[in-house]
Formats: structure tokens, sequence, C-alpha cells
């Protein structure tokens, strides 16, 4: 039997875009917090269906990166473009419909404590589709058992654990099925048996929907088994340093800051 | 068995029996979840009738797919579960069967006690009045440990900072003297005009003096005060502790060996304590200047014969009770904003709540002691 949409190609998305091309464009990119420059001249593209990973010291700006990809600050100088279209150069309607291109999943989950889980998972649905309320609920469902939350719908956010929330702040991240999902310190937190899991379904995503993935991280193990591409940030010289597949980059990058990152300070 | 479930050329199923005991269902078109697709209750009822044991897939004619086509096959396969049908997934795309496997990783939590039950009007009341009564015994603590800590103030041994107390004593105090004035000298300006229409029927304009001077430094400048302090640092507090429970920095004090209770609560109730009579000191005052310029402006009253019946009017008496009162509201204040944001549950909506309540428990607390006060004073004589 041959399977219609089985590849590591999107079904999702089959007829538009192919994996591999450019889906988001950092160019020179410069990043502050008023005259207090976080990093500079950034430049790098991820592509389409691919797992990319900025990672980085502690403090170096890889979340405040992430921060500008998802349209919450403003670059001091330079582009962001997603799919060729520039984001901080578009009118509000065009940023409006790119966001709804992409979920993100916060540190902390950013679940909204006033809703519960299954509530949480249904309002962009209820914002942004056309679904019916029975059909919403099967959605939820769907997304909570992917998370390994299956019957934790009626629950708060005040009512699990970290880890839980994190989850739950994942299935709220794929609730509209996003073309590119953010995830930021996805595994901090995480007891290993589902950071494993988590990896797993993030490779799912990539493989089943052809979802680009931007994980912000500094978890090794979980870096060499989810990556394709990533991108080095350094805090001192506060620029990019390199870029390249992490297992590449551990054996033959050129900079010994960015073996030793990779190997733990053992080089 | 029927044949074919129609539908829109985007999605369609057909449902062909292979053998007596075996279902093909064939997957076509394009299942999206924002696109029509069947649903699986168009082909529930004729599975329950039927005596499948068995479930294959061929989804070769499916173009593409998303979580649409993953919501009706989870369902599909909990009913198979339920009705002991074996589902064989391996003519579903390999990406499919992934995300379902995926799915049914970690069982289902049952029994959550969380399944919606509709609750009467009398069931609410008695929930409501059950809950106030279950809260009664942690207020009734709280109110203990804050007079121990109270005591343990007074024997130099507890433990707190005195730049917090003084920072409290900033923000309750010299911040709050302008919507105090401002409130006040409203308050006092009605009392002067209700007073006079009365007054002025019978020639006795010159009591509107007594009237204002009386009403503002011994009742309504206590109460005003008491009133806007809830609203501006009662919230305050339940919002600033809520938040720090939220925060778990309240365990963070108590693992450290800490009293929270000396270390936050007990500096909001002295600012407040030392403050609120110095407030409703100023209230009275500031009423007091408004009876005067109304008196004066409006009703042709003498500036020195108003100062002369405001000056017969008072005693020290007056200024007691109004000072007094007002101690016993501002401990309240700081009693119900400490209580609830100490209560406070972990989340932002907890921290609504929890400033809320303050607020309504201060004014209701105030409330009740003004009454209480009022008659208590009455058969004293004072």
């Amino acid at each position: 039997m041959t399977h219609a949409a089985n590849s590591h190609n999107s079904s999702n998305t089959a007829g538009k875009q192919q994996p591999g091309e450019s889906h988001i464009v950092v160019r020179d990119l410069t990043m502050a917090y008023g005259d207090f420059i976080v990093q500079r001249d950034l430049n790098f593209t991820i592509n389409r269906g691919d797992v990319f990973i900025i990672m980085g010291g502690s403090g170096c700006g890889k979340s405040t990166l992430m921060k500008h990809m998802i349209g919450l600050m403003a670059p001091a100088k330079g582009d962001i473009l997603i799919d060729e279209i520039n984001y901080w150069q578009a009118m509000p309607d065009m940023q409006d419909s790119i966001k709804h291109r992409f979920g993100v999943m916060f540190q902390a989950g950013a679940l909204w404590s006033s809703l519960t889980l299954a509530e949480n998972i249904a309002l962009p649905l209820s914002e942004y589709t056309n679904l019916s309320k029975a059909e919403i609920a099967d959605v939820v469902s769907v997304k909570l058992a992917l998370v390994g939350l299956a019957g934790f719908e009626q629950f708060y956010p005040s009512e699990i654990s970290g880890g839980m929330k994190k989850r739950a702040s994942l299935a709220r991240a794929m609730a509209l099925d996003p073309e590119i999902l953010f995830f930021d310190e996805p595994s901090s937190g995480l007891d290993p048996i589902s950071s494993r899991r988590l990896d797993e379904l993030i490779l799912e995503l990539r493989d089943s929907l052809g979802t680009t993935i931007v994980v912000v991280t500094h978890e090794l193990a979980s870096i060499f088994t989810i990556a394709d591409n990533s991108v080095y940030l350094d805090a001192e010289t506060k620029t990019m340093l390199t870029t390249g597949n992490p297992k590449m980059l551990r054996d033959q990058s050129a900079d010994p800051r960015v073996r030793s990152f990779l190997n733990r300070g053992e080089v | 068995m029927p044949g074919t479930v129609a539908y829109q050329p985007t999605a369609n199923i057909e449902v062909m029996r292979q053998t007596d005991d075996a279902l093909l269902i064939k997957l076509i078109g394009a299942w999206r979840l924002q696109q029509t697709r069947p649903a699986f209750s168009d082909i529930e009822p004729s599975l329950r009738e039927s005596t499948v044991t068995r479930i294959t897939f061929d989804s070769q004619s499916m173009m593409a797919w998303d979580t649409g086509l993953l919501t009706f096959l989870s369902q599909l396969i909990g009913f198979a579960q339920r009705q002991h049908i074996e589902i064989d997934k391996s003519g579903l795309p390999n990406g499919v069967q992934r995300l379902l496997n995926l799915a049914s990783a970690v069982p289902a939590i049952k029994d959550t006690g969380r399944e919606k039950k509709s609750v009467g009007f009398l069931g609410q009341i008695g929930a409501f009045s059950i809950d106030i009564l279950r809260g009664l015994p942690a207020s009734l603590s709280f109110l203990g440990e804050t007079i121990l800590s109270l005591g343990r103030w007074l024997r130099g041994k507890a433990q707190y900072r005195r730049s917090d107390l003084f920072l409290i004593i900033q923000e309750v105090g010299p911040q709050g003297l302008g919507i105090v004035a401002l409130i006040s000298f409203l308050v006092g300006l009605i009392v002067a005009y209700m007073g006079a229409v009365q007054l002025v029927q019978f020639g006795a304009e010159i009591y509107i003096a007594d009237l204002v001077a009386i009403g503002m430094v011994r009742e309504m400048g206590a109460l005003m005060t008491g009133i806007i302090i809830a609203g501006r640092t009662g919230a305050a507090f339940a919002a600033q502790l809520g938040t720090m429970q939220v925060n778990e920095e309240i365990d963070a004090l108590k693992t450290l060996g800490i009293s929270a209770i000396d270390f936050l609560v007990l500096p909001r109730m002295l600012a407040l304590i030392t403050m609120m009579p110095l407030l409703t000191l100023y209230s009275g005052l500031i009423g007091v200047g408004a009876g005067f310029a109304v008196a004066t402006t409006v009703f042709d009253i003498g500036a020195f014969e108003y100062y002369h019946q405001t000056i017969r009017a008072l005693d020290l008496r007056q200024f007691g009770v109004g000072i007094f009162k007002g101690t016993i509201y501002g401990a309240l204040v700081a009693y119900s904003g400490c209580l609830r944001g100490m209560q406070c549950g972990r989340s932002a909506q907890a921290v609504g709540e929890a400033t809320t309540s303050a607020v309504v428990t201060s004014i209701l607390l105030i409330v009740i002691a003004a009454s209480a006060l009022t008659i208590v004073f009455y058969k004293l004589g004072i």
C-alpha cells in the first residue's frame, strides 16, 4: 500500500511550499533594550520543515531573539522575513495573519489561569476557525492526548505541575496546526521521560505535518536528538559565532567556544 | 452495511465490507480541519449495528491531512476499543500512525471528579454558606497570629525590616494625602449644604458649623478615610501578598524560618495603625474647612462667627472618638488586605479575586464596626 501523505514532506502544505526552501530569514538583525545591545549582525536562514535550534550560554539573548521572531519585540536594526514577507515592515493586518501561522510554547507555559486547559486550547480555535463546539472539543482531546494529558480537560493551570503546564502550553501552541512552532526552553523543568517524549513529539510534528520548529535551548541531549540546524549566539562578542548542524559543529567547528559548548566544556 | 457516505469533494469516506466480519474504510480527498469532512457520528450508527470485528484502512486516495483526520480517527479508535473491534492502522500514512501511537501512549486519567455538574440555586446558597463557615477558622487563626505578632513587636522580638515599614508608611500616609483631601473636602461641602437646607428654615444657619465640625471630626472623616484606604491600600496589600504567594516568595520566607506574618503582615498593620489617626484628623480638618468655605461664601455667615461656633462645638472628646474609630478602621483594612493576600491561590485569576475580596471585606467590616461603635459610644454617653 502506498501512502498519500506519509513522508517527511508536509501533507499540510502539499501543493504550496516544499521542505528545504527558506521559511524564516534573519537579516542583519541587531537586538537592543534601549541603548543596551544584546546581539548584533545576526544573519541566518531557517528552512521549511527543519528543527532549528537557537543555542548559546545563559544571558546571550536566545529568548530575546525568539521574541523578535514572534513579533513581541521590534528589531533595533535589520529584518525578519517570514515566507519572504518582511514582518516588521508589514501592515498590522498582515502581521496578524502571519502570527496565525505560528504557535508559541512559552518558558513557563503562559497558560491563561482563569481558563481550564480545554478552554485554553479552544480559544485560538474558536477565534480563528469556524469549527463547531463539538468539533473544537474533539480537537482539544486529540491535542491533549498528543502531549500526554488526556483527561485533564477540566483542570485549571494552577492545579497541575510545572511540567504539565509546559505540555498543555504546547497543546495550545499546536491548536491551529501551525506552520511554525516556537519553543522557549521546552525541556527545562521536565523529567527525563517527559523530556524525551517532547523530543519525539517535536520530531513527529516535523515528519508528519512538516512543521518548521524553532527551539531555544541549551540542553545538549535534546539538541543532538532533534536538531537539523542551529545558530550559536555568544554573550561576550554579542553576535552569532556560527550556524550549522550541531553534531557537525561539535566535531568540526573551527571556533573553540562552539566546540567547548557542544562538548560540555570538555575541549 | 451501507456503501458510501457522500460529501463535498474535499474529504470523503467509503465504507466497504471485505469479509463478513472485516470492514475497509477508504479515506479520500483532503482531510483538513478547516474544510468540510465526514464526522465520525455519520458512520457510528451503522458501525454499531454491524457485526464487524476488524477495521482496516485504505488511504491511497487521500490528498492531505492534518488534525481534522486525527480527530476522526481517534474517535473511531475510541469507539472500536469500547466495542472490542480490532483496528489495523497499517493502511494509514506512517505519520498518522505515529501521531496516533503518541496520542495513546499515555492513557487518559479517569475519575478526576471534574465532570460538569449543574448546581441549583439552593445548592449555590448552600455551597456559599459552607465556604464562609469553612473560612471562618482560618480568618480567626490569622487574626490570632497577627495579634501574637504585634505582641512580639512590642517585646522587640518580631522579625521584619524597618525600611519596609517606612516604605509602606510613605505609601499609605503622605502619598494618600491628595485623594483624602479631595474626598474629605467634597464630603464636608455636601454635609454643609445638606445641613443648611434644613437649618435655614429656622434661621439657624450658624449651626452648620456644629453639624460639619462634629460630623466630619467624629464620624465622616474616619469613615471616608477608611473607605479610601480600603480601596487604595487594602487592595494593594492583597495584590502584593497574592503575587508573592503565586511566585512562591512566601514559601521561600517560611523555609528560611522567617514568620511571614512578622515579615509581611506586621509592617502593613503597623503602617495603617500609625497613619490612620493622622489621616483621620487631616480628613476632619479639611472637611471643617469645606464647611467654613460654604458657610462664609454661600450662606453669609461671618468668618469669626463660624470659627467661634466650631471651636465651641468641638472638644477633645470628638477628636478622640474620630481618631479611635479611624485607628480601628485602619486595623480592619490591614487585616482584610493581608488576610486575603495570604489566602490567595496560585494564579493571576486568584490575585484578582483576592484583591476584590480584600476591598469588599474591608468595607463590610468598616461599616459593621462604624455601626457598633456608634451604638456603644451613644450608650456610654461619649
